[in-house]
């Protein structure tokens, strides 16, 4: 009886528990909380200090300027294009593979898995990959955004993984019994029960197209090619310098000041519209991200 | 004899391919994709080998054997790039273990509500784009930005630490800390989720603490989790964060964050070496590839928890 009340009694060790926990949350979401509520806030007043908590001197100033940079909508289309696009391409060639892996009577199939595995392990490396690039004419052409390998090494394990465990195979035998070839069989059952992970992995390289600033980096230099973190790194990175001379009388000084600071407090509205879709999203995504992790770390 | 048994059977294994055709035709893409960009590029790694001449191109430039490796093993910069390398690291590593203590205290809390609502939020600068999330840490480290003003709120004199070359690998650190914490206590809660319940009652009529419970339950629990994820990333010991180490770059703090994998770049793409830069590249590599044997190797004999 004793020990039952102490089962559900809230101790002390609970408290503190769910303090450090907290306070943990806390320190994690604040500086995304900072740069939302500064980016609202009027310049002056994140600069003097007075934003830490609540916004101050509400304005969308900065996000009207934004309005006018067409650079960082130029890199949203792109980057809409390039992740719709390459993660289609994606999609089309991971799940077919990963459900022909599964297939344990089918010749060579422990060679194919190796072919894909040492992938892994061995890559050429940076210039050599470059180079083949420049071979194949993609530089500074926006296919070399979306077509690649197609295939990474992780999302096709955990893609197995799920048709191996979660499809039972009678399901098979009884469409083979029936005269169906393994090209119905893939497309009648095995994908229509596939949908969580068809799920998992438009998430898996969807995220990873978004937020791909790598592959920009090395092959596109044309601006209306740039992808979107492309964009926000130029912007986000470029220097303001404040300009201030002896011939300046206080009211120039006054309004340079004043330039200088919305400058910089656009920057802090810049970071939330080029997070925002992924930080709209990902509360409603982030469970099957979640599963995907727990499909892999089956394997162990 | 032999060979009598020997047809039908290659007839058969002739047989079984051709009844999978379709499995063959739907797996024959990506094949080619791989092959393409990953295993060209594989065999055009012996540019490292050779004095590349835009000219001849990678097939006909000259061999040069071993120069490469050997000018960059006795370049000046050499010593620092590999202490760089190893020493970001070592002070990643160090916050490496956050996880799992965030995943146990998350897993101690009583009010599922709570937990869930944390368990999200910190999810959420893992979705932030690499980019973003080092742009933020330059603006907030900057001379405008949220540390200077902390500075002013404790009376503290503003320190640029952007610019301190010794604290850079603390910068990195604390920002792989931010953004993968929350993320990294998904595959370790999981696993707490299959703590045997008795176990724990046992534990605890036993006259267990919680914390002896944590201590002697749930860690052996999590043990052949936590090995298998150390040694993937010991394996990625000298490659992880290309793109975090370059954007978190500034001219004042080259001195240590210039890295192997940022060194590629800059000699091979920026400064057109391609030869040299690619036997950097490769170089890394190797070294990659001998501590993931190594990690798995020593893994293997001290916890019979191994890759493969």
């Amino acid at each position: 009886m004793k020990r039952h009340s102490k089962l559900n009694r809230v101790t002390l060790y609970d408290v503190i528990v769910a303090l450090i926990v907290v306070v943990i949350t806390i320190v994690v979401v604040y500086p995304l909380y900072y740069t939302v509520i500064a980016s609202f806030s009027d310049a002056a007043e994140v600069y003097a200090g007075n934003t830490f908590f609540w916004i101050k001197g509400f304005t969308i100033d900065a996000y009207k300027n934004i309005l006018k940079e067409s650079e960082i909508w130029i890199g949203y289309r792109n980057t809409i294009v390039y992740t719709v696009a390459g993660t289609l391409y994606n999609l089309f060639l991971t799940i077919p593979a990963a459900y022909v892996l599964t297939k344990k009577d089918m010749p060579f199939r422990g060679v194919i898995s190796w072919y894909f595995f040492i992938t892994m392990y061995v890559s050429g490396g940076m210039i050599p990959t470059y180079f083949l690039v420049r071979n194949l004419n993609l530089i500074n052409n926006p296919l070399v955004m979306i077509v690649g390998a197609g295939v990474s090494c992780y999302n096709l394990i955990v893609t197995r993984q799920y048709f191996s465990t979660s499809i039972p195979s009678d399901l098979y035998e009884a469409a083979y019994i029936d005269g169906a070839g393994d090209g119905k069989c893939f497309i009648k059952i095995a994908l229509p029960l596939a949908k969580p992970i068809v799920a998992v992995m438009t998430l898996y390289y969807g995220v990873g197209h978004w937020n791909d600033y790598y592959t920009g980096l090395l092959y596109i230099y044309k601006s209306k090619y740039f992808s979107l973190q492309q964009v926000l790194n130029k912007i986000l990175t470029s220097n303001l310098e404040l300009k201030i001379d002896d011939t300046m009388d206080s009211d120039m000084i006054e309004h340079a000041l004043r330039q200088y600071r919305a400058a910089q407090g656009m920057k802090y509205s810049i970071i939330f519209v080029g997070s925002l879709p992924l930080l709209i999203a990902y509360p409603f995504l982030q469970k099957y991200f979640a599963k995907g992790i727990m499909i892999g770390s089956v394997k162990g | 004899m032999k060979t009598m048994n020997q047809k039908p059977k290659s007839r058969s294994l002739l047989k079984r391919i051709w009844r999978h055709r379709v499995l063959y035709l739907m797996i024959l893409p990506p094949i080619i994709t791989v092959f393409i960009f990953h295993y060209i590029p594989i065999y055009g790694v012996q540019i490292a080998f050779k004095d590349f001449s835009t000219k001849l191109g990678i097939w006909g430039s000259k061999w040069a054997g071993l120069k490469h490796f050997k000018t960059f093993i006795s370049h000046p910069f050499f010593p620092r790039i590999m202490w760089n390398t190893f020493w970001l690291n070592v002070v990643s590593l160090l916050f490496w273990p956050s996880s799992i203590i965030f995943a146990i205290l998350l897993n101690e809390m009583r009010s599922m509500k709570l937990k869930k609502v944390c368990q999200m939020l910190t999810y959420a600068p893992y979705f932030v784009s690499t980019v973003v999330v080092c742009s933020m840490c330059r603006i907030f480290l900057g001379r405008d930005g949220l540390f200077h003003m902390i500075c002013n709120v404790f009376g503290k004199d503003f320190v640029n630490l952007m610019g301190y070359a010794s604290a850079f690998p603390w910068i990195n650190a604390v920002v792989d800390l931010w953004r993968g914490l929350g993320w990294g206590t998904i595959i370790y809660l999981s696993a707490l989720a299959g703590v045997s319940a008795e176990l724990v009652e046992a534990a605890k009529i036993d006259g267990a603490t919680r914390l002896q419970v944590i201590w002697h339950v749930d860690l052996p629990h999590l043990k052949p989790t936590i090995i298998t994820l150390l040694i993937l990333r010991m394996g990625s010991m000298l490659s992880v964060g290309f793109e975090q180490i370059f954007l978190l770059q500034t001219p004042l703090n080259l001195d240590a964050s210039t890295v192997i994998s940022t060194y590629v770049y800059e000699t091979g793409l920026v400064n057109q070496q391609y030869s040299y830069s690619a036997a950097i590249g490769l170089f890394n590599n190797l070294i990659n590839v001998v501590l993931i044997l190594a990690a798995n190797t020593i893994s293997k004999k001290v916890s019979e928890t191994s890759l493969w």
